[in-house]
């Protein structure tokens, strides 16, 4: 029992907010008190009370209920896109880096041109063109420019990897292009990759969070971002609304900000 | 002017003007191929499910999509280049650009103004916990640069208005008054702490580095005092890079101005780019995306240039 608490000391705080991060998202709406949509129109932007714990909203929902079910929303989309972007960006990337020549030019060309767009306004274009943008939709625009940072990477560890003396002994060896990189290459890169990734699932859930706040998430979705957008049109009189959703938002970005720079203490070996 | 140049200057110069020249040919021809490409019809995205087949047509014929790709893309190329950006659909009697040119001072002067607001609070801060490194002062510069980089736009903005609109009383609320300098300074503050954040640290890494440096460690031998060795010698050395990075995110800067217009109720480029994605005015939404990615751009080609110029090592990289 003292080892646990000894060890559960030691956890950086970054970690733990998002350990409570993903078990809300997971647990979240089986534990919410009550369903984040139903309505009370008797009980509208109440303060928050034993009944409503973190008050009430735009309809009289519950904003606890509500924030524990958008958990589960960023959850998804944040692991959803990130996953994608990861899987793509490391074939991409890993590809330009090992074959050069062509396949690098138009890859490493197309990442460039994606990355000259701030990132919100191109997620934005692609949502424009869909009629009602929905979870697909949504996870489709943060995919579009989110391989690029991952392909960077993986394509930059490739190149030096390339060079290395164990590479080019499996190369002489005849071992074919696909299995050094199934082998060789790939499994080298997941340390970076893990690293970026963790800062990346911040990203995501606030770039989710700022679509939804736009009014271009979801439609039916619960979503910290739309939650926050209601409060902050009542903010002058009801400002817990806004508060709360927002905290909830800050809280998780943060603490996958401090999780991204633990990790990249622990395990990039150029910084020990 | 010319004959001044060095030939190695001038291949520079040219090379990074033909570079930026090919990205925004680039970036027109995304903006094309996005409509072409994300699966889903335009026209169904633009009338809804319940337009007719002839609505269809007519609405096909007036974007040009029932022409050949190929014949398309030269004439939104041709669009681009006459200046004009193509034609609202929402507004037929105007053209897109002439729709941005009415709005884009406002949301310039808004990003200038949260780049001035960055280099403020970053410069001193980063060159206070500098010159303090490991002690108070340094742990409190670097806490503020977490919180500032962690804290979301969209939540800052509320906050400030909460805080300085209503319980101070000192600001004005949104939609109070629109015009005047005041207004800016929150919306200012909302896009800019990020960036603040972020040249912080760099403002902090720069002069530990100018602080190590002989002529320093001279200037102290020599009995310079304090404040005069770290203002005259160090941070003047330290500036440059810090002052360019930050100029180099005003595209970056632009792109917080689409949220921070909505919060604050402010017209510009990003109520402008909104109010096209709602309408589903599609060449409107190009032409925004196009004119925020081409300012990108063009800071970065200035602030190279600019460097290029100064600098004689940028030129070989």
């Amino acid at each position: 029992m003292t080892k646990v608490r000894a060890h559960l000391r030691r956890t950086p705080v970054g970690v733990a907010i998002v350990a409570g991060f993903f078990v809300l998202g997971l647990i979240g709406p089986w534990i919410a008190p009550y369903d984040p949509l139903a309505i009370d129109l008797l009980h509208e932007y109440e303060s928050p009370s034993w009944t409503h714990l973190l008050g009430t909203g735009d309809n009289g929902i519950d904003i606890l209920s509500a924030l524990l079910h958008g958990a589960r929303l960023a959850a998804i989309v944040g692991i959803v896109v990130v996953g994608v972007s990861v899987v793509l960006g490391t074939l991409l990337g890993t590809w330009a880096g090992y074959a050069g020549r062509f396949a690098d030019h138009i890859i490493t060309g197309v990442a460039d041109l994606v990355q000259a767009f701030p990132a919100i306004v191109l997620n934005i274009a692609v949502l424009a063109l869909v009629a009602r943008p929905g979870l697909v939709h949504l996870i489709v625009a943060l995919a579009v420019n989110g391989w690029v940072l991952y392909a960077r990477l993986a394509r930059a560890e490739t190149l030096s990897l390339r060079e290395r003396e164990f590479v080019e002994a499996a190369r002489a060896l005849g071992v074919p292009t696909h299995e050094v990189l199934r082998r060789h290459v790939i499994p080298n890169l997941l340390g970076p990759l893990v690293i970026q990734a963790t800062t990346g699932l911040g990203v995501v859930i606030l770039a989710e969070s700022t679509l939804s706040f736009l009014g271009l998430g979801p439609g039916k979705a619960v979503s910290w971002g739309a939650l926050l957008d209601q409060g902050t049109s009542v903010l002058l009189r009801f400002p817990h609304v806004a508060l709360f959703s927002g905290g909830a938002i800050a809280l998780t970005v943060l603490g996958f900000n401090l999780t991204g720079d633990w990790l990249r203490d622990r395990l990039d070996p150029r910084l020990r | 002017m010319v004959r001044m140049m060095s030939p190695g200057l001038l291949r520079y110069l040219v090379g990074r003007l033909v570079r930026a020249l090919l990205t925004v040919i680039g970036l027109v021809t995304i903006v094309f191929l996005l409509v072409r490409l994300i699966p889903g019809d335009p026209v169904e995205a633009i009338l809804g499910d319940q337009a007719g087949p002839e609505e269809k047509a007519e609405l096909r014929r007036a974007l040009n999509l029932d022409r050949p790709v190929g014949e398309q893309y030269l004439s939104f190329l041709g669009d681009m280049a006459d200046g004009s950006m193509g034609t609202s659909f929402r507004r037929p009697d105007r053209s897109v650009w002439s729709m941005m040119r009415d709005v884009l001072p406002y949301t310039i002067v808004l990003a200038l103004a949260a780049l001035l607001v960055a280099w403020f609070v970053a410069i001193p801060l980063g060159a206070i916990a500098a010159a303090n490194a490991g002690r108070g002062w340094d742990k409190v510069a670097s806490t503020l640069a977490v919180a500032g980089l962690a804290i979301p736009n969209i939540w800052l903005g509320p906050l400030l208005i909460l805080a300085f609109g209503v319980k101070l009383g000192w600001l004005p609320l949104p939609g109070d008054d629109l015009g005047g300098p005041k207004a800016l300074i929150l919306p200012a503050i909302t896009i800019g702490t990020a960036l603040a954040a972020v040249l912080t640290r760099q403002t902090r890494a720069a002069m530990i580095e100018v602080l190590a440096q002989q002529y320093i460690i001279a200037a102290r031998a020599r009995g310079v005092p304090r404040v005069p060795l770290l203002l005259r010698h160090a941070l003047r050395n330290a500036l440059l890079p810090v002052m360019t990075i930050g100029a180099a995110q005003l595209g970056a800067l632009l792109s917080g101005t689409v949220v921070t217009e909505k919060i604050f109720e402010r017209q510009g480029l990003g109520t402008l780019f909104l109010d096209a994605f709602f309408s589903r005015d599609i060449p409107v939404v190009q032409g925004c995306v196009l004119v925020i990615a081409v300012i990108y751009v063009a800071v970065n080609l200035a602030v190279d240039l600019a460097y290029g110029v100064v600098d004689p090592r940028v030129r070989l990289s």
